[in-house]
């Protein structure tokens, strides 16, 4: 079984604490109260830490000295057989993604387009822009990035399952895997990489390969000319660094991301797996003042990275008076592919 | 061509009778896995004047006759057990009147479930009507006649319950008004205040009379409806549960469902729960309602609220195109269910015993319940799908399910919509002096056993 790469002398020597004292949701004023909750964690003691995540993912990214504190909590609460959201839906999402071979595959060569186990994807990884890679799909929960059992401290069924999903793809002779799934992408590079495992393929970041080839049609690109508030979801925290793509495509469409409070490290996520976890008062809140947040730049259009946090917010934005769509969609609207989406 | 079938076609045309094999192979049987039987004669009336003429025809001639819907009840109540004239009720499919104010619609008797949505959809939009989860063919007054459920049965009780008046033919040809309707032009109430003869006709399955028109209570359309989805893996907490929730008097209506397949539903109890408003601030008030019912199972962890994103537009179906799917599993397209009425407390007894039924019979069990009258109790449906072309497999099912109606009596429950076996073991269990009751208001009422004969039948 694979184990978390993780220093001890790391944390026990770190002097900011900042993957707690930043914590959008356990509330922590001094250094020495959040070093101090962080190393009862890592010597394996009780902590209100274990209690309290919301499993938000953002201490992976508040952590700039590459130990792995969101995977700790996970391990840790797994390790006390303790259960962030209610057993039932613990069971039920592990049963959910779990192969059972009713998986989909088309014309693969060396570049396989990965849908995850997200319908919403195969439609998005159309067009144009994907006319190379678009019959290239690999779709089912034997492509599916597992990353989403650590919301339900389950790092188990993730050392268990990622290999095997490694080896399915690699079964398919691919040298490049497009990660349609920002969370796929994140598996692959920092998860994969924080547990020792293997991966004898390229990951390919979707946005990467967006930017790339609307870089190659920009002569197609008519400027949207809109103003837009970016929902960043929680597996883009496991890949701080390609947080600034989305900047880069959007201004390559003309289309304009006013300054508001919650992007960036201080992003608040889409809500639907702290309604599952504390229930509906967190989530509401969250979700109240992420969505007035976007309302008050004036933005009117609400970008998704993730399909699933598109799902989540898509009929709560639109109340709001905005439009939600997917990145992918709004490139496909500036090449002139896809009607504007209604407002 | 016989005497019967040229006085049949006097009486309704000759595109309204047929005796021809390939008609009347239809009218011998039913989606579930009863024996079929011929009937002799099928006739589609198109007015009450029609059906009492048949009727009387019937009486000189001593022919069976068998009212009939759509012949979804899937226990087998318009097979012709013993024969005889099948009576098509669905020529007689008109919307007579709809009291907006009075919230009540007078229909024909052949009158389908989805003609009923159609016209409020179209002309009230402010109102609605309890839809059942069956294919939208079947009719109202079949539903009704048999105690059915529907999507208003949690908040208002059986489809029953909802009759605000009939027009019956009697079994010796009499045309009779129920309730204000034979006082006055005024389909507002069944009985009260005077004596509820509807009774004499509710719940006998056709062997009492044929109903030729049927006043039906309508209720307030609101401009919102959602939903939630509630599990849990402990079957003991399911009846403290359903208290808690009924006793908030604000859900439209609720479901418990439990089945193996597929893999996502397996180990869990789901409870679907249904509420409506006409603002999103109402919605928002009685979703937190909910969510604060239940709040102690989320914090031990005992059950939460999974996300319906992906299952909303199906779960918000009506009727549920769903439950027919689960038919088709074991491939052949069957399933038939006992569903015995029962009160809240039982669930987790019934539960096991599906279970417990599945794997002795070796067939797919998916069970629902659906809540009755804010919890008074529950139609617990025990259904096991199998293949039309597998006889063993449809013989499993069904010891099966006369495994699960005897073991509904014992535990003091009623079967719903029973089989003429079903209703057998009920006349057998049931107190004797009301079995004598029963069969006297029967013989009085149809003295040649001409009506449906072979059900509520002591000796079949």
């Amino acid at each position: 079984m694979y184990a978390l790469k993780w220093k001890e002398k790391v944390c026990a020597t770190c002097t900011s604490a900042e993957c707690l004292l930043k914590c959008q949701y356990i509330s922590f004023t001094r250094h020495d109260e959040a070093h101090g909750e962080m190393m009862k964690v890592v010597r394996g003691e009780d902590s209100r830490v274990l209690h309290e995540c919301a499993t938000c993912y953002a201490c992976e990214e508040y952590c700039k000295r590459g130990n792995h504190p969101f995977y700790l909590i996970s391990e840790r609460r797994e390790g006390r057989g303790m259960f962030t959201a209610p057993r039932p839906i613990t069971n039920q999402w592990k049963n959910m993604t779990q192969m059972q071979g009713k998986y989909m595959v088309g014309p693969v060569k060396d570049k396989v387009l990965s849908c995850c186990f997200i319908p919403d994807l195969g439609i998005l990884g159309t067009g144009e822009i994907f006319k190379d890679v678009a019959s290239a799909v690999a779709f089912g929960a034997e492509f599916m990035c597992p990353a989403v059992h650590t919301h339900f401290a389950r790092m188990s069924v993730i050392k268990e399952r990622l290999p095997i999903v490694i080896e399915n793809l690699v079964k398919l002779g691919v040298k490049e895997v497009i990660c349609l799934h920002d969370e796929c992408y994140g598996t692959f590079t920092a998860i994969a990489s924080a547990y020792g495992i293997d991966v004898p393929f390229k990951p390919i970041y979707y946005m990467d390969f967006l930017l790339s080839r609307m870089r190659e049609m920009k002569d197609r690109i008519t400027p949207l000319g809109i103003r837009a508030a970016y929902q960043r979801p929680c597996s883009n925290r496991l890949i701080p660094d390609k947080y600034p793509l989305v900047k880069e495509i959007l201004d390559l469409i003309g289309v304009e991301l006013p300054a508001r409070e919650y992007q960036g490290e201080n992003c608040l996520c889409c809500g639907e797996i702290l309604r599952s976890i504390s229930g509906y008062k967190l989530a509401d809140d969250v979700q109240e003042r992420n969505l007035n947040d976007m309302v008050q730049t004036g933005a009117e259009y609400c970008v998704f990275n993730c399909p699933a946090c598109q799902s989540s917010l898509s009929e709560k934005v639109a109340k709001k008076g905005l439009t939600p769509v997917h990145i992918i969609n709004l490139c496909k609207m500036a090449i002139g592919e896809k009607e504007r989406e209604a407002r | 061509m016989s005497d019967i079938l040229k006085a049949l076609i006097e009486i309704v045309g000759e595109r309204g009778v047929s005796n021809t094999p390939e008609e009347i192979w239809f009218y011998s049987r039913d989606p579930g896995v009863l024996t079929p039987h011929l009937p002799d004669y099928v006739v589609a009336p198109r007015t009450t004047e029609e059906v009492q003429k048949i009727v009387l025809l019937a009486n000189r001639e001593k022919i069976p006759v068998v009212p009939m819907g759509n012949g979804m009840s899937l226990t087998g109540l318009v097979i012709p057990l013993k024969g005889g004239i099948v009576l098509d009720m669905k020529r007689m499919n008109k919307i007579l009147e709809v009291n907006a104010m009075a919230r009540y619609a007078v229909v024909e008797g052949g009158t389908s479930q989805g003609v009923l949505k159609a016209c409020l959809q179209e002309h009230y939009p402010q109102l609605r009507h309890s839809i059942p989860d069956a294919p939208p063919t079947t009719t109202i007054a079949a539903n009704a006649a048999l105690h059915g459920q529907g999507r208003l049965t949690q908040q208002y009780g059986f489809n029953s319950e909802m009759v605000t008046g009939l027009e019956v033919v009697l079994p010796t040809g009499e045309i009779c008004l129920i309730g204000s309707p034979s006082l006055g032009p005024y389909w507002f109430s069944r009985g009260p205040t005077m004596p509820d003869l509807s009774a004499l006709f509710l719940g006998w399955l056709g062997t009492t009379g044929i109903i030729t028109k049927i006043g039906l209570r309508l209720y307030p359309n609101k401009k919102i409806r959602d939903v939630e989805l509630f599990v849990t893996d402990r079957v003991d907490l399911i009846p403290d549960i359903l208290y808690k929730l009924t006793h908030l008097e604000i859900l439209e209506d609720v479901n418990v469902w439990f089945q193996p397949k597929p893999l996502m539903f397996q180990g869990n109890f789901h409870i679907t729960l249904y509420f409506t408003g006409d603002t999103e601030e109402e919605i928002t008030f009685k979703r937190r309602m909910i969510w604060d019912a239940l709040q102690e199972y989320m914090d031990s962890k005992d059950g939460g609220f999974m996300s319906v994103q992906y299952m909303k537009e199906m779960l918000m179906e009506m009727p549920q195109r769903g439950i027919a799917d689960f038919a088709d599993v074991p491939k052949g397209g069957g399933f038939e269910y006992s569903g015995p009425i029962t009160i809240l407390s039982h669930f987790p007894q019934y539960a096991a015993k599906v279970v417990e039924l599945a794997a002795k019979y070796d067939v797919l069990y998916a069970s629902s319940a659906r809540l009755i009258s804010g919890g008074h109790c529950m139609m617990f449906s025990i259904s096991f799908a199998f293949n039309r072309n597998d006889p063993a497999m449809m013989t499993r099912v069904k010891h099966a399910l006369d495994e699960a109606t005897a073991f509904a009596l014992e535990m003091g429950g009623i079967p719903w919509k029973p089989n003429f076996m079903e209703q057998k073991m009920i006349m057998e269990k049931m107190d004797k002096n009301a079995l004598k009751l029963l069969l006297m208001i029967k013989k009085n009422l149809d003295p040649q056993g001409i009506m449906n004969p072979g059900n509520w039948e002591v000796n079949t």
